[in-house]
């Protein structure tokens, strides 16, 4: 059982932080408040990437010339951290084109609350 | 409408800690991603890209070499995803003058 | 962009403080391939230090440093460089992106990896930073709009 958790808990914090952004995409009114959603499910999901690559007794996927890069265990899996690391900053652009078409919005409809807009609109 | 999403948050969370109990330890170096062997007999990539990159590139970091040179087209693709994103803030922001 | 007095402490204290967040970011692209880094990392880091003087200063002293006009430029000829590499090694007779068969560099194999990667990293680190000030200014425009 102890072990169970020391291996699991890791994915339940992942997943208490994932429900935060799902509550803020959901929940709030406020576009920006939905956007800053968006981005707490993203880094969720990188910090679950993270974790999966993680191994014990292992050190950074950096070649040690003291260290045997035969013995795979002895390094952590560098994959998944190339994935992220590229998704990190896709990330951060796109989050900056969200928060354009915001601003669009707002220059245009003068509100950014949901309920407001789909009156305007209509 | 409230309640209904209330429902949906709570129906993610659970269904997202059942998926989660069948997944493999954390840092258990025998997980089958971590194995130097698949279950169908092929090399599995990080193993492979941790014994090979330094012969392959001459570059001690293992992400590096990942980044810019196995999957370096992939890369590439991200990069023109980013410059889009950038040329995108352009078009919509500088664009408003004329129509207003 | 709403008026705002210049404080002369934070303009000083990011003064003092932004060429070696930018030497680091040099440094974290440069060193790369002996320690955690590379050209999105230090991409980010360079683009931070000059965010901090657009933040700090304002818009007349941010034109000293790099011109609004300059950031679009810069990030084309990041995209160019990464994609000139791969065509120069498919020019002469190699994969896209196959350093090994870059013309102008001869060396053993392994080591003509090396300075490829070198290479594309420059080119990722500046396009990353260009556009990071890029969505910056156009945000500081798009405000002027409204």
């Amino acid at each position: 059982m102890l072990d169970f958790f020391l291996g699991h808990y890791a994915y339940w914090f992942v997943i208490i932080l994932m429900c935060v952004g799902l509550y803020g995409i959901l929940f709030k009114k406020n576009l920006v408040k939905k956007t800053i959603g968006l981005a707490i499910f993203q880094v969720s999901v990188v910090l679950y990437f993270v974790s999966i690559a993680s191994k014990w007794d292992a050190t950074v996927p950096v070649r040690d010339s003291n260290i045997s890069v035969e013995q795979v265990a002895n390094y952590l899996n560098p994959l998944p951290h190339t994935l992220m690391l590229t998704a990190i900053v896709v990330g951060v652009a796109t989050l900056g084109v969200a928060f354009t078409l915001l601003m669009a919005i707002y220059n245009r409809y003068g509100t950014l609350d949901e309920q407001e807009l789909l009156e305007e609109i209509q | 409408m409230k309640a209904l999403k209330i429902i949906i948050l709570i129906l993610f969370a659970s269904v997202m800690i059942y998926a989660a109990s069948d997944l493999p330890f954390r840092g258990d170096p025998d997980n089958l991603m971590h194995a130097e062997e698949s279950i169908t007999g092929t090399e599995v990539v990080g193993s492979y890209v941790i014994q090979e990159a330094y012969n392959d590139a001459k570059t001690p970091n293992i992400v590096t070499v990942i980044l810019g040179d196995y999957r370096s087209v992939d890369t590439f693709g991200e990069q023109v995803v980013v410059f889009t994103a950038g040329l995108i803030t352009i078009l919509i922001l500088r664009s408003r003058r004329r129509q207003i | 962009m709403r008026r705002q007095e210049e404080s002369p402490i934070i303009l000083l204290g990011s003064r003092l403080l932004s060429p070696y967040i930018m030497l680091f970011g040099l440094y974290v692209i440069f060193f790369g391939h002996y320690s955690p880094g590379g050209g999105f990392q230090g991409g980010t880091l360079l683009a931070a230090s000059i965010l901090l003087i657009r933040l700090s200063g304002g818009r007349r002293v941010s034109r000293l440093q790099i011109q609004e006009f300059a950031t679009t430029p810069l990030a084309v000829i990041g995209v160019i460089i990464y994609f000139l590499t791969g065509l120069a090694a498919m020019a002469t007779g190699g994969y896209f992106l196959d350093y090994e068969q870059l013309p102008f560099l001869a060396m053993e194999p392994g080591y003509m990896r090396y300075w490829g990667i070198l290479i594309i990293e420059v080119g990722i680190g500046l396009a990353v930073m260009a556009i990071l000030v890029m969505i910056y200014d156009n945000m500081i425009k798009g405000e002027d709009y409204a």
